[in-house]
């Protein structure tokens, strides 16, 4: 048998970068993300796995070695790891304990937008308010951007991580080049 | 042309800045900072418009956002042209270009005024009336008279160029209002440190007081203080100042929109910027500082070019130094008209005189009155006035009854009073209560953590306001500063209706809504054909119904509605105060939700491979999907039949990403997936498939799928493209509301896999030399089986499975992949005849195989029965959705329409998708001329296509007790023919499904 060619990745808007005095805008790198669900009884068991405490205050989020959980819903999180090959193992572990563990990492990509107009801009199209006090640095949080959902994740105090179903980062792109030039 | 009647030493704008305009033509010298109503009046030109109905000369009214008359066109250029832009609000800008409105040739003389003479023939509610006879003049002569007559100013044809931003805000304290209450809210809120949002329409915060030369605040001027407040309130970081903005909705949970104008006041709109702004606000509290506006008198020819509201005066003289006339008359039943007549005297213009309803004016104002050397005309009122493009003169009369005196005036300045803004209160869903002593409606009670102050709330004590402002602002924390307030003068008296001299027994026209020529005498009429509530009366005189919104005519309506009626004012009702409190542009509305904003379109990871192919896409929802794929020269037709043979002999390959995917996982899934589909789960290996029909509780289907088991406790669920969001709430809402007791996860996957369908004979051979790790021979992996293992190096979800009636494959590979993965299988592919085919081939081959389409043979009343499904129920299952549903007595009742399948007595003729359906010969469609007989609908055609495959014409149709009728002949009326068709199954093409297995 011939050798198989390997199929190449194609991320969408890979590279895509915009930038201006007040703002920048780009397409987030390739990574593994798992779409965990445990209820309340499983969490002490989900520890070992992920290296630490998931977060189970609405809203926060905790990161340790590249890995980060977002805190979705009583019982959801979102796990977010930076290297796209970790979610192999990352599934691996899980699927050692009782949880829901599904890979997202291709149903989702991610879109960094910081700068000090950040935030205006994404109050362009997310009613959130998005404030130091209401939203500080590793507050996250399922929310509307324009027509669509997004997870809206502040990194610090002027950088934002979005997470869009992959089909709707066009659009998000676009309403966000748009609502850019009501910024700087 | 220079400004004859712009003041030196008066006003508050530079003389030096000068700036050019132009209004129907003829070019004006204006100042910075004016309005187009000031720059006007300082040329002397008080004919601004000609009203709506009657076409009478209508002049500037006002000096702010209820000007019901200057209405004017501004055009920067053909593309931003807007109508009805109020010329008392519009900010003058260097080489601004107004036209007046509503006029035919010109403002001086327009044609239609004839409409005026007419007035006898256009009473209230003449539309109900007038045009009732003959019946077919409807259509025909009144409709497109009245619609060419309708309307006020012209929209623009083209699309609108601008740009328009969007901001959503929150805040501790929004201030809506930014005058001497506002602003010392604001101050006292700002520094408790509370976050605020202070807003106002104008281009400079100060409102009234900018124009009260005599009111001290703290020993400075009004417009000193107001200067010193807003540097104070600009300097600190916890408050956003927005003027040029207005508060123009108040929704639920405090919850207010704001309209910025960004540009409008800009000779040359800088580009980097939006024209307008909306601000989506989300306030703690809300302060409604947003003053009061004074009403007119009602009297007889109270509508002349140069009869103007006192204040508006004052406003032209004391903010802008124009002078409205040389000599001018006063009509009141208010001290503040005195004020005006004051300023206006001491600048030099002569004041013919006071005339006050009152019969005891205060007597500090008649000894000022008689100081200055004015005459006061007490317990007097003004019967009529004459001048045709501008008041000439008044005829004043004693109120009761004695002789008329015409006195000679250039302009009438004129007050009834105040009315507070109540406007975003009422908004609010906050009750209003009648102060008879003052006639006024005001807040009574609030439903929203929202407070008023100043005039809005009936406070136009400044101390009071003062006082009110500073509790507002700082609830609380300790007393405030105290403000000092010195020579404020009087906004008290009130006159509401109409006034002596156009009462019930005058047949005068005296104007209660000047927009929409409603006369008092209209609103008696109204009340005496029956219309006895507010709400009627408005509808049918169109009273308040303008741009203007009523509002500076609603309170005299209601009074004269009241007093035909012989009613308490409150008893008779207050119409509702409806967003927005002045007119915002759709586009500022719309903002970012244009062009390829107006809504998400989503596409596949092939989309683009589609797109260098040729592909010609439909709209699915939101997604772009390949339609076909036309080679040169190949119309729809010709491609699809290319592509469905192509599948059917060799192989094709299909984009089906857009197909929902859920993820279910737990312990519990297969009890899950029992109990939301039909079909039994339980005894579904890992590796297989299962065709599942969704129904919702009413035993109707819902949705279909095929879901694959791929551990024990995972499957993977497909959906129908547009069902997927759908289905997803379907089960969240059962799961978490009615199947509390199941273990069981869901995670949307839709956009997780790329899924890319090879369909055909030749499909395994195709794909096997990419596969690694999974044995695609027919026996090791059958028929509506599922695999993981590797294609092209990544890992995938490898489904047997067919929509097309071939042997097939659904290749799942994680997104990022999906193009390279669909390249890899069409290199190898396409020199054995892979093609790629669209939706339409897609839908042709179903059909062929009488595969349903959820949505298209199924319209939300069809059972799994009546679509031939009873084979997918799983009858020994205690219960499922839709289980108990389906025994309804009309659920089983006979003539039921079932699916089946039709073939057209002529092989040729291809059916029309929604064409109806009759057992008998000689019925015709509607409407053709009696006597035919008429067409009793057994059905209808929900799928038809051509065949290639079979070389006939093929359809599905849901059909009376269709599945008895196999052989029968039926008839499909058009409108040119008749149509003979064969009630067949539903299967057309290989009816023992054994190509499926790779056989036949």
């Amino acid at each position: 048998m011939a050798k198989i060619k390997m199929a190449k990745a194609r991320p969408p808007h890979e590279g895509r970068r915009f930038a201006n005095s007040a703002i920048s805008i780009e397409q987030a790198l390739p990574a593994s993300r798992i779409s965990l669900r445990a209820g309340s009884n499983e969490l002490a068991e989900l520890t070992k796995p992920l290296g630490f405490k998931l977060p189970s205050k609405p809203g926060t989020s905790k990161t340790k070695s590249g890995l980060s959980a977002l805190w979705l819903g009583p019982d959801e999180w979102l796990l977010i790891n930076n290297d796209p090959q970790a979610i192999s193992k990352l599934m691996e572990n899980l699927d050692a304990v009782k949880c829901s563990n599904v890979d997202i990492s291709h149903r989702n990509t991610a879109i960094i937008i910081s700068g000090k107009a950040a935030e205006d801009v994404l109050n362009s199209g997310c009613p959130r308010d998005l404030s130091l006090d209401a939203f500080p640095p590793g507050f996250c949080s399922r929310t509307l951007f324009g027509k669509i959902e997004i997870i809206l994740w502040r990194l610090s105090e002027n950088s934002f991580h979005i997470e869009v179903w992959r089909s709707y980062s066009e659009y998000l792109w676009t309403f966000l080049l748009d609502a850019s030039k009501d910024a700087g | 042309m220079s400004a004859q009647n712009r003041i030196k030493g008066h006003g508050q704008l530079s003389l030096a800045k000068t700036i050019n305009f132009t209004f129907d033509g003829t070019t004006y010298q204006g100042l910075e900072g004016d309005t187009l109503a000031s720059a006007l009046l300082a040329n002397g030109v008080h004919l601004a418009g000609r009203s709506f109905k009657y076409h009478r000369p209508r002049g500037i009214l006002s000096a702010g956002p209820e000007e019901p008359n200057a209405l004017v066109n501004i055009a920067r250029d053909s593309t931003r042209s807007q109508p009805n832009i109020r010329a008392t609000v519009q900010e003058l800008y260097d080489g601004l270009t107004a036209e007046s409105q509503n006029r035919w040739p010109s403002l001086a003389f327009d044609f239609s005024a004839i409409n005026d003479g007419l007035a006898p023939f256009f009473p209230a509610g003449f539309y109900y009336k007038t045009f009732k006879w003959p019946p077919k003049a409807w259509d025909k002569l009144y409709e497109p008279i009245i619609r060419a007559a309708a309307g006020l100013g012209k929209s623009p044809a083209e699309a609108d160029p601008d740009r328009y931003a969007n901001r959503y805000a929150h805040c501790d304290v929004l201030i809506a209002g930014g005058g001497i209450a506002g602003l010392t809210a604001a101050l006292a809120a700002a520094k408790a440190g509370k976050k605020i949002i202070l807003c106002d329409e104008n281009p400079n915060f100060g409102g009234a007081i900018l124009y009260d030369n005599a009111l001290e605040i703290d020993g400075l001027s009004a417009t000193e203080w107001v200067e010193k407040a807003v540097a104070e309130l600009a300097a600190l970081e916890n408050v956003r100042l927005l003027t040029r903005t207005t508060a123009f909705g108040y929704y639920a949970q405090n919850f207010v929109a704001l309209a910025e104008r960004v540009t409008e006041h800009m000779a040359e709109p800088d580009p980097a910027l939006p024209r307008e702004r909306l601000w989506q606000v989300r306030a703690k509290e809300v302060i409604l500082a947003t003053g009061a506006i004074e009403r007119h008198l009602v009297f007889a020819d109270n509508d002349r070019p140069g009869i103007m509201l006192a204040s508006a005066a004052q406003k032209y003289l004391n903010q802008y130094g124009v002078a409205i006339g040389a000599n001018v008359g006063v009509f009141t039943a208010c001290d503040s008209a005195w004020a005006a007549a004051f300023d206006l005297k001491k600048a030099g213009v002569n004041i013919a005189a006071i005339v006050d309803l009152r019969d005891n004016p205060p007597l500090e104002l008649q000894e000022k009155a008689q100081t200055c050397g004015i005459r006061i005309l007490r317990g007097y009122t003004v019967t009529k006035t004459s001048g045709r493009l501008r008041v000439q003169s008044i005829s004043v009369q004693p109120i009761n009854g004695g002789t008329v005196e015409q006195i000679r005036v250039d302009a009438l300045l004129n007050s009834a009073g105040w009315t507070p803004s109540v406007h975003l209160f009422s908004q609010s869903r906050g009750k209003l209560k009648w102060h008879q002593d003052r006639d006024l409606f005001l807040p009574d009670i609030y439903v929203q953590d929202c407070i008023s102050i100043g005039a809005c709330n009936g406070t136009f004590d400044e101390n009071e306001l003062i006082a009110e402002a500073q509790a507002a602002g700082n609830a609380t924390r300790k007393k405030a500063k105290a403000i000092r307030i010195e020579n404020q003068s009087s906004w008290a008296g009130n006159a509401i209706g109409a006034a002596p001299g156009a009462g019930p027994s005058d047949n005068v026209k005296a104007f209660v809504d000047f927009q929409n020529d409603v006369t008092a005498k209209d609103i008696r009429l109204a009340v005496r054909e029956g219309m006895h509530s507010i709400e009627h009366v408005k509808r049918f005189t169109t009273t308040g119904m303008a741009t203007d919104q009523g509002k500076l005519s609603n309170m005299h309506g209601l009074a004269i509605a009241a007093e035909q009626l012989g009613k308490n004012l409150p008893d008779v009702g207050l119409t509702t105060f409806r967003a927005p409190y002045t007119p915002v542009t759709f586009s500022t509305i719309a903002n970012h939700a244009r062009g390829p904003l107006f809504d998400p379109t989503r596409k596949t990871p092939m989309h683009q491979w589609a797109v260098d192919k040729g592909a010609v896409f439909e709209d699915v929802g939101p997604w772009k999907r390949a339609w076909y794929f036309p080679k040169a020269g190949e119309d729809m037709h010709a491609a699809v039949n290319r592509e469905c043979v192509a599948v059917r002999k060799k192989a094709g390959i299909f984009d089906a990403t857009t197909l929902g995917k859920i993820e279910i996982t737990g312990p519990d899934a297969a009890e899950f997936l029992n109990r939301l589909y039909t079909n039994p789960w339980t005894k579904l290996g890992v590796g297989r498939c299962r065709y599942g029909i969704m129904c919702r509780e009413d035993g109707f289907i819902y949705d279909d799928g095929v879901i694959g088991r791929i551990t024990d406790d995972r499957f993977h669920v497909t959906t129908t493209t547009g069902g997927a969001p759908r289905v997803m709430n379907h089960m969240e809402d059962y799961l978490q509301t009615e199947f509390t007791d199941l273990d069981v996860h869901l995670t949307s996957t839709s956009e997780q896999w790329a899924v890319i369908a090879v369909q055909g004979p030749l499909a395994r051979e195709i794909i096997e030399p990419l596969v690694e790790g999974i044995d695609l021979s027919h026996e090791a992996m059958p028929h509506m089986s599922v695999r993981e293992g590797k294609i092209c190096g990544v890992p995938t979800r490898l489904f047997r499975m067919s929509f097309t009636g071939e042997m097939g494959f659904e290749i799942n590979v994680p997104a990022d992949y999906g193009e390279s993965v669909w390249q890899a299988v069409y290199a190898q592919g396409e020199p054995r005849g892979l093609t790629p085919y669209g939706t339409e081939a897609m839908h042709v081959l179903r059909a062929e195989k009488g595969y349903i389409i959820v949505g298209q043979d199924t319209d939300g009343t069809v059972t799994p029965h009546d679509a031939g499904l009873s084979w997918a129920i799983g009858k020994a299952k205690p219960d499922f959705v839709g289980k108990r549903g389906m025994r309804r007595p009309d659920l089983v009742a006979e003539g039921r329409r079932q699916l089946v399948g039709l073939r057209t007595k002529n092989p040729k003729v291809v059916l029309e998708e929604g064409a109806q359906i009759v057992a008998t010969p000689g019925q015709t469609v509607p409407p053709a001329i009696p006597p035919a007989i008429p067409m009793k609908m057994i059905g209808f055609v929900t799928s038809s296509y051509w065949s290639e495959a079979l070389g006939h014409s093929i359809a599905l149709a849901l059909v009376e007790d269709g599945h008895s009728l196999e052989g029968d002949t039926l008839y499909v009326p058009m409108e040119d023919r008749t149509i003979e068709v064969e009630v067949s199954g539903c299967v057309f093409y290989d009816l023992d499904g054994g190509r499926l297995n790779g056989k036949n």
